[in-house]
C-alpha cells in the first residue's frame, strides 16, 4: 500500500507560496539528483539543491535556514539539465526573496571593506545587492 | 480686487481648512493657523527647507514640491516634511579619488538604483535625479556633478526611493569631487588665495575693523560698484 | 545584408570602469570589420541579474526603459540596425530575459509601460544581439580575411561562464557543446582548446562577501586551461574577468605554486589580430601581465 504524505497546513501553504513565486511545479521534481550532481558550488553549500526541492515539496519551512539559496548564483546549470524541465535556480530566488521580502537581509552593504570598494567592479557590486539586500 | 475672495478646501494632515484661492503651500498652512518653525525658510525656492508632498483631486500620482512654490489647488491632500533622515558620512577629500569606488565606498546604496525614476518624478527642481545616480555608477564624475547641480537639498527624491539612496548626499560629493579634481582650476583664484595667505590684504582689513560704524557705511554706499 | 551594420550600443556600467579596454577594443575592432556601434545617448544600469520570481516586475523597469532609448535611435534615424548590440555577458543575459519576458506577456508589458509614464512606450521592436553573434553574422571567413597579425602560436582557452550559454532560451550557442568562442579563435588564427571548464560558473558576485568561493572555483577554471595546454583565457564578461584575472593574487597567496595565466577579453585579441594600434587594445589593465606572453609569441 503506497503511503500518502499529508503536509501540515503551514506547510502546505509555505508550498504553494514558493510555487507561486518561482513559477516552478514543485512536486514535479523525481529527486534524480542531477542538479546537484552538476552543481558547481554543492561543495559550499550545506543541503544541496535537489534537497531544497524536497524539503519546500514537502513544505519543511526550515529550509528558509539552510545556506544554500544563498550559496546559489544562478549560473542556471541545474536549470539546462533537469530531466523534469524545472528551474532550481528560480525555486532558490523564491526562497531568498521570502527573507528578503521580510526585510531580512543577506549583507550588509556597510560591510564592504574600503580596499574591497576601490577595487571591486560595479558589476560584482550591483549584482550582489540585488541577490542579498531587500 | 473683488469683495469675496474665492476660497478653495484644502486638507492638511488629514484635517479640512478653507484656504484663499491662489495661496503657496506654506500660504495655506499659516492661513490654516499653524505656525511653521521647521520646514520653511527663504520662501523663494532657493533653500530646500520646505519640501512638501501631496496629492490632488482625483489624481493617483503622489507629488513633491516646495510649498513656497507650489500652489493650493481645490480638495489637495497635503503634508509637510520638515526634515528627510539621510546618512551623511564623513570623509577628507584629500583621501579620495573621482571614481566610481569611493562611492561604492562611502555611499554603497547608489549600486542599489532599480532605475525606477521615481526621484526624477519627484525632484522639484526638475533635476534627472536618476541620471545622476546612473551617472555615478559607471564612474562619470563630472556627468553626475553637472545634471545635479541644481539640487537644493528637499530630500524628496530619497524619501520616495525604493533603493533606499540618498541622492542628494552623493550629489555633494560628486560636485565636491569635480571641484577638486576635475574641473578646471581657475590661475586667478589660485593667485588671489596666495596673495590673502601672504598677508596683502590684512593692513586693508584691519583698517576696515578699526573703522566707526559711520565711516563704515559711509564707505560701503560710496564704494565702486562694477557692472560686467 | 548591409556593408556597414550601424547599430544601438548598449555599454554597461562596467565597461565605463573597470573594463574600459573591453570597450575600446570592441569599438576599433568593429570599425575594422563594418561594425559602426553607437552609443545610446541615454541609457542606464540593467540590474546586472535578472529577477527570477514570477512577480517582481520592477527589477524588469530597467532593461525596458534601455529598450526605449534604442527604438527611439531607430526612430531618429541614427542607426541603421534596429537592435541592441552588448558586449558584457552579464547585461546581455539580464536584457534578453526582460525582452523575452515583456515580449510574451502582454499584461507585464502593459505594467511596465504604464509605470513608466513620462517615457514612451515600449512597443517590443528591440532584439539584444551579443558582439559574438554579430561575427558570427558578418562571417568568420570574413574576420579571418581582414586579420594582419595571425595570433598563430597561440593557444586559447574559450571561456563562455554562464550568461553567455544559458537559460537556452538566451544563449547564444548550444548549452552543453558550444562552438561560437572556438570558431572566433580559429577565425584570428589561434588554436582553442578543448577543456571541461568552458562553461563552469566563476563564482559570479560572491566575489563581494565569499571570496573563498570564487578563489577556489577560478582556480579549479585556471589549472583545468593549463591541463589543456593554454596560454591565456578569453571572456566577454567583466565579472569573469575579474574573478579570473585579479583573484589570481588571492589563489596565489593561497598556493605559492600556483601557476598564474593572462585573461583577455576576446575583443582585445580581435584587436591584435586586426593589426590595432595598442592603445586600442588595453594590455595595462590586466592584473597578470600578458605582455610577456605577447612578446614571446611575437605578437607584440
Ligand atoms: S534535476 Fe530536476 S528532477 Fe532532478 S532533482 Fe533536480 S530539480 Fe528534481
Ligand atoms: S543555478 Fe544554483 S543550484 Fe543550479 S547549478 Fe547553479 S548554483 Fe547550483
Ligand atoms: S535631487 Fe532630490 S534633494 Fe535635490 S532638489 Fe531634487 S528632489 Fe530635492
Ligand atoms: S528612486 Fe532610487 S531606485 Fe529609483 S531611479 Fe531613483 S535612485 Fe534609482
Ligand atoms: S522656503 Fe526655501 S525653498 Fe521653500
Amino acid at each position: 500500500m503506497p503511503k500518502k504524505i499529508k503536509l501540515t497546513d503551514k506547510g502546505a501553504e509555505f508550498l504553494k507560496q514558493i510555487e507561486k513565486l518561482s513559477g516552478e511545479t514543485i512536486t514535479m521534481c523525481d529527486q534524480c539528483g542531477t542538479c546537484s550532481g552538476g552543481c558547481p558550488f554543492v561543495e559550499e553549500m550545506d543541503i544541496t539543491p535537489s534537497q531544497i526541492m524536497r524539503k519546500t515539496m514537502l513544505g519543511q519551512m526550515d529550509v528558509l535556514d539552510s545556506k544554500t539559496m544563498w550559496i546559489c548564483a544562478s549560473c542556471f546549470t541545474c536549470t539546462v539539465r533537469c530531466p523534469r524541465i524545472l528551474d532550481v535556480s528560480k525555486v532558490s530566488e523564491a526562497l531568498r526573496q521570502t527573507k528578503l521580502r521580510q526585510a531580512i537581509d543577506n549583507i550588509d552593504i556597510k560591510d564592504i571593506s574600503k580596499e574591497d570598494a576601490e577595487e571591486l567592479p560595479s558589476i560584482a557590486v550591483v549584482s550582489a545587492f540585488r541577490k542579498f539586500t531587500s | 480686487m473683488s469683495d469675496a475672495q474665492k476660497m478653495v478646501k484644502v486638507y492638511v494632515m488629514g484635517e479640512a481648512y478653507m484656504v484663499p484661492e491662489g495661496s503657496t503651500i506654506i500660504g495655506a498652512f499659516e492661513y490654516a493657523g499653524f505656525q511653521l518653525k521647521r520646514g520653511v525658510g527663504c520662501r523663494e525656492g532657493f533653500c530646500g527647507a520646505c519640501a512638501t508632498v501631496y496629492r490632488e483631486k482625483g489624481d493617483y500620482k503622489m507629488k513633491g514640491g516646495l510649498g513656497c512654490q507650489t500652489v493650493v489647488t481645490d480638495e489637495m491632500y497635503i503634508a509637510q516634511i520638515p526634515f528627510v533622515p539621510a546618512d551623511k558620512p564623513t570623509y577628507k577629500m584629500e583621501e579620495i579619488t573621482p571614481d566610481a569606488g569611493t562611492f561604492m565606498n562611502l555611499y554603497p546604496s547608489v549600486f542599489r538604483c532599480v532605475s525606477c525614476n521615481t526621484c526624477t518624478k519627484a525632484c522639484p527642481q526638475d533635476i534627472q535625479v536618476m541620471d545622476y545616480i546612473q551617472a555615478i555608477i559607471r564612474g562619470d564624475i563630472a556627468e553626475a556633478a553637472s545634471l545635479s547641480f541644481d539640487c537644493i537639498r528637499c530630500g524628496l527624491c530619497a524619501l520616495r526611493c525604493p533603493a533606499e539612496i540618498v541622492q542628494f548626499n552623493a550629489a555633494i560629493l560628486a560636485q565636491r569631487l569635480y571641484g577638486k579634481y576635475i574641473a578646471p582650476q581657475s590661475k586667478e583664484l589660485e593667485a588671489r588665495v596666495n596673495e590673502i595667505i601672504e598677508g596683502k590684504y590684512e593692513k586693508e582689513l584691519n583698517d576696515l575693523v578699526g573703522m566707526a560704524k559711520q565711516e563704515l557705511i559711509d564707505k560701503y554706499y560710496s564704494r565702486e560698484i562694477k557692472i560686467s | 545584408m548591409k556593408d556597414n551594420i550601424k547599430i544601438p550600443y548598449f555599454p554597461g556600467c562596467t565597461l565605463k570602469t573597470t573594463a574600459k579596454n573591453f570597450e575600446i577594443s570592441a569599438i576599433e575592432a568593429g570599425k575594422k570589420i563594418g561594425i559602426e556601434m553607437v552609443e545610446m545617448p541615454k541609457w542606464n544600469c540593467c540590474g546586472v541579474v535578472s529577477s527570477l520570481t514570477s512577480d517582481d516586475l520592477m527589477k524588469h523597469v530597467a532593461p525596458v526603459r534601455n529598450f526605449v532609448h534604442a527604438e527611439e535611435m531607430s526612430e531618429k534615424g541614427t542607426v541603421n540596425d534596429s537592435r541592441m548590440l552588448i558586449l558584457c555577458s552579464m547585461c546581455f543575459n539580464t536584457m534578453k530575459n526582460t525582452n523575452r519576458r515583456v515580449k510574451n506577456n502582454a499584461e507585464d508589458m502593459k505594467s511596465i509601460n504604464d509605470f513608466m509614464y513620462l517615457e514612451k512606450d515600449y512597443e517590443g521592436k528591440v532584439e539584444v544581439v551579443h558582439y559574438f553573434e554579430l561575427l558570427k553574422e558578418i562571417g568568420f571567413d570574413k574576420i579571418a580575411e581582414k586579420v594582419t597579425k595571425s595570433l598563430k602560436d597561440m593557444k586559447i582557452a574559450p571561456y563562455y561562464g554562464c550568461m553567455l550559454l544559458r537559460p537556452k532560451e538566451i544563449g547564444i550557442d548550444n548549452a552543453e557543446a558550444p562552438a561560437i568562442i572556438e570558431d572566433f579563435i580559429t577565425s584570428v588564427g589561434a588554436e582553442p582548446v578543448n577543456w571541461d571548464a568552458k562553461g563552469r560558473c566563476c563564482g559570479s558576485y560572491h566575489t563581494v562577501n565569499n571570496k573563498d568561493i570564487v578563489v577556489n572555483l577560478a582556480k579549479g577554471i585556471i589549472e583545468n586551461a593549463h591541463r589543456s595546454g593554454a596560454d591565456a583565457i578569453i571572456t566577454s564578461c567583466p565579472l569573469c574577468a575579474f574573478n579570473l584575472d585579479n583573484r589570481q593574487k588571492l589563489i596565489m597567496e593561497k598556493d605559492p605554486n600556483f601557476k598564474t595565466m593572462p585573461v583577455f577579453y576576446f575583443t582585445q585579441l580581435l584587436a591584435l589580430a586586426l593589426g590595432l594600434e595598442e592603445k586600442f587594445i588595453g594590455l595595462e589593465d590586466h592584473y597578470i601581465d600578458p605582455k610577456e606572453l605577447l612578446k614571446n609569441k611575437n605578437l607584440i
